[in-house]
């Protein structure tokens, strides 16, 4: 059997669980073996996991669902695997899954593939591939032990519906150490942030060295203001400058963005802030060095000073709107 | 307080990863390294905790000889100590990496308050080796600080989640896993730097397990990278932009 770990969330199940599920189910397919689910809470979307192939979902309810205590967790899936005895746990790695799961593989002596994207599953030790430097980079590896716990990156695998059955819901209560909710959500505070978050944004425009100023901001936040559900973004440099706030780096350290359209002005395209600009659908680069990275890995680019271009660009596209 | 700082040797990547030919590390030779973004930010709070509290702040590194350069970068930017996990140059994985941290701290160091590490590593992101850390060490585990305060013996931590934070208190002794923005780490002055170097680095000899997890081989993906279609050059070039902008139905 291969044990899943969904995640939900605002009433759906979470895309980075279903884009899980499409690697599991392979895996499942190579193993010849069963595709279930753990979840906490969500019991009234549990069945809609049949559409991704999975047969039977695990409901945890109670405390272990409505707080969010990471070590309890792990010690309830670890119960599912002495009832059930998977050969793999395989979880959509958000921040929550990646710290559950290394509880359990830290519990229970078993190895661990973080933002795992293929797995060929013959004999004893598996042969997988893995991200490094946020998937920059691909490592090829083997893992050993009776039960392999994996990961997947966010964003990188398609999700795929493969029916319309519905997955078989039972509720469970497994048993959970004494102790192990000691470090738990206490309480949860609201952000006092205005305006549309990175990741959710549709437009986004960047800002890097090439910006040279906190002030020199300004004009691309006017040309954010132009677009529907926009905000501004900045490089780990542009951030370092103290040009603008960390919450709105992009990149490896900072935030993932996928909006359709990113304007990455006076953006070298370093490694670090790529992994984080990826996901977006078409890139306009606005860059005085048409030799730089951004200008390979972008859909568009105007060669230029972006403080030449940006108000020009702001003019041309209120005159277009009207 | 006794704090520690557990940081990690990585490439300083620059537009592209190079492989060494043997493809079994980054080639860092033409770039240089450093201490991953994660961990600039673990030692800053090493160090802002006993500035307020007394005591001391160690940073320790597990990896080759010239790891001792990430190590002094700590000891320049305020730590105390600085301790050496001294490894051949091959791939360490979360499993060894974390035995071997966990048991040169029950076994010489001294018992530390607060245990900072990066979130996951700037290279390999495995997600793992500070939970492995605690668990060995029988310490509660908080991960993705972004805020950290101290209320008498409870560590008060905040973590990012969409529209907000979370807020979690435990009891000290705890390990701490930190991500970049927890603070502005401070920028090691030249005279810090020099005096950094007079500081006796101790060297431990590693414990070393087999990782369930090998490394094989590494590759760089095939890049799709296609060159961008060039609308002009300056100003002249926004009409176009204009277009392109109508065409995606953005504007």
């Amino acid at each position: 059997m291969v044990l899943t770990l969904v995640e939900h969330g605002d009433g759906d199940l979470a895309e980075t669980s279903l884009e899980m599920l499409t690697l599991a189910r392979d895996l499942a397919d190579q193993v010849g073996e069963d595709l279930t689910a753990a979840m906490f809470g969500g019991a009234d979307l549990a069945p809609e996991l049949g559409e991704y192939g999975v047969e039977t979902a695990y409901v945890c309810e109670g405390d272990l669902a409505e707080t969010y205590a990471p070590e309890a967790r792990a010690d309830a899936i670890g119960a599912l695997i002495d009832d059930l005895g998977p050969s793999a746990v395989v979880g959509g790695g958000t921040d929550t899954v990646h710290e559950v799961l290394a509880h359990l593989s830290a519990k229970r002596d078993l190895g661990m593939a973080a933002n795992t994207v293929e797995i060929d599953a013959e004999g004893e030790s598996w042969e997988l591939t893995r991200h490094r430097w946020g998937g920059s980079l691909l490592e090829h590896a083997e893992m050993s032990g009776e039960t392999k716990v994996f990961t997947t990156p966010d964003h990188e695998l398609p999700i795929e519906p493969v029916g319309d059955g519905e997955a078989a819901v039972e509720t469970v209560s497994p048993s959970v150490e004494e102790g192990s909710f000691e470090v738990q959500i206490d309480r949860v505070e609201e952000s006092d942030l205005e305006g549309v978050p990175l990741p959710e944004a549709r437009i986004v425009v960047g800002g890097g060295r090439g910006v040279g100023s906190e002030e020199d901001f300004d004009q691309l936040e006017t040309l954010a203001d132009l677009f529907d559900g926009a905000t501004v973004g900045a490089t780990r440099i542009a951030v370092d400058e103290g040009w603008r706030p960390h919450n709105d780096q992009i990149g490896q350290t900072g935030q993932k963005i996928a909006p359709e359209l990113y304007i990455a002005a006076g953006i070298s395209g370093a490694v670090q802030h790529w992994v984080g600009a990826k996901g977006a659908e078409n890139v306009l680069a606005i860059n005085t060095d048409p030799e730089a990275a951004i200008m390979y890995k972008g859909d568009y680019a105007i060669v230029g000073d972006l403080h030449e271009v940006v108000p020009e660009l702001i003019d041309a596209i209120e005159a277009a709107k009207e | 307080m006794e704090t520690l700082a557990c940081i990690k040797r990585v490439a300083d990547t620059g537009a592209e990863i190079v492989l060494t030919e043997d493809k079994q590390s980054v080639d860092g030779s033409a770039v240089g390294y450093t201490m991953g973004p994660h961990e600039e930010c673990a030692v800053e709070e090493a160090v802002q905790v006993v500035e307020e509290e007394g005591g001391t702040a160690t940073v320790l590194s597990l990896g080759p000889e010239e790891t001792e350069e990430q190590i002094y970068e700590g000891i320049g930017r305020g730590a105390d100590e600085g301790v050496l996990l001294e490894a051949d140059g091959e791939d360490w994985g979360p499993e060894s990496t974390a035995t071997a941290i966990a048991d040169a701290v029950e076994g010489d160091l001294e018992d530390f308050d607060l245990l900072f590490f990066g979130n996951e590593s700037g290279d390999n992101a495995n997600f793992q080796v500070g939970i492995r850390v605690a668990h060995q060490l029988d310490l509660p585990v908080v991960t993705g600080a972004k805020d950290f305060d101290l209320d008498g013996e409870t560590a008060v931590v905040k973590r990012d989640v969409p529209g907000g934070s979370e807020v979690f208190e435990v009891e000290t002794p705890a390990v701490v896993t930190v991500k970049e923005g927890l603070n502005t780490p401070r920028y090691p002055s030249m005279r810090s730097r020099m005096q950094a170097k007079k500081q006796e680095i101790e060297t431990i000899e590693p414990t070393a397990i087999e990782d369930r997890l090998q490394m094989q081989e590494l590759e760089t993906p095939e890049s799709e990278e296609s060159e961008a279609e060039v609308l002009g050059e300056g100003p002249e070039a926004v009409d176009d932009a204009v277009e392109v902008l109508q065409d995606l139905e953005v504007i």
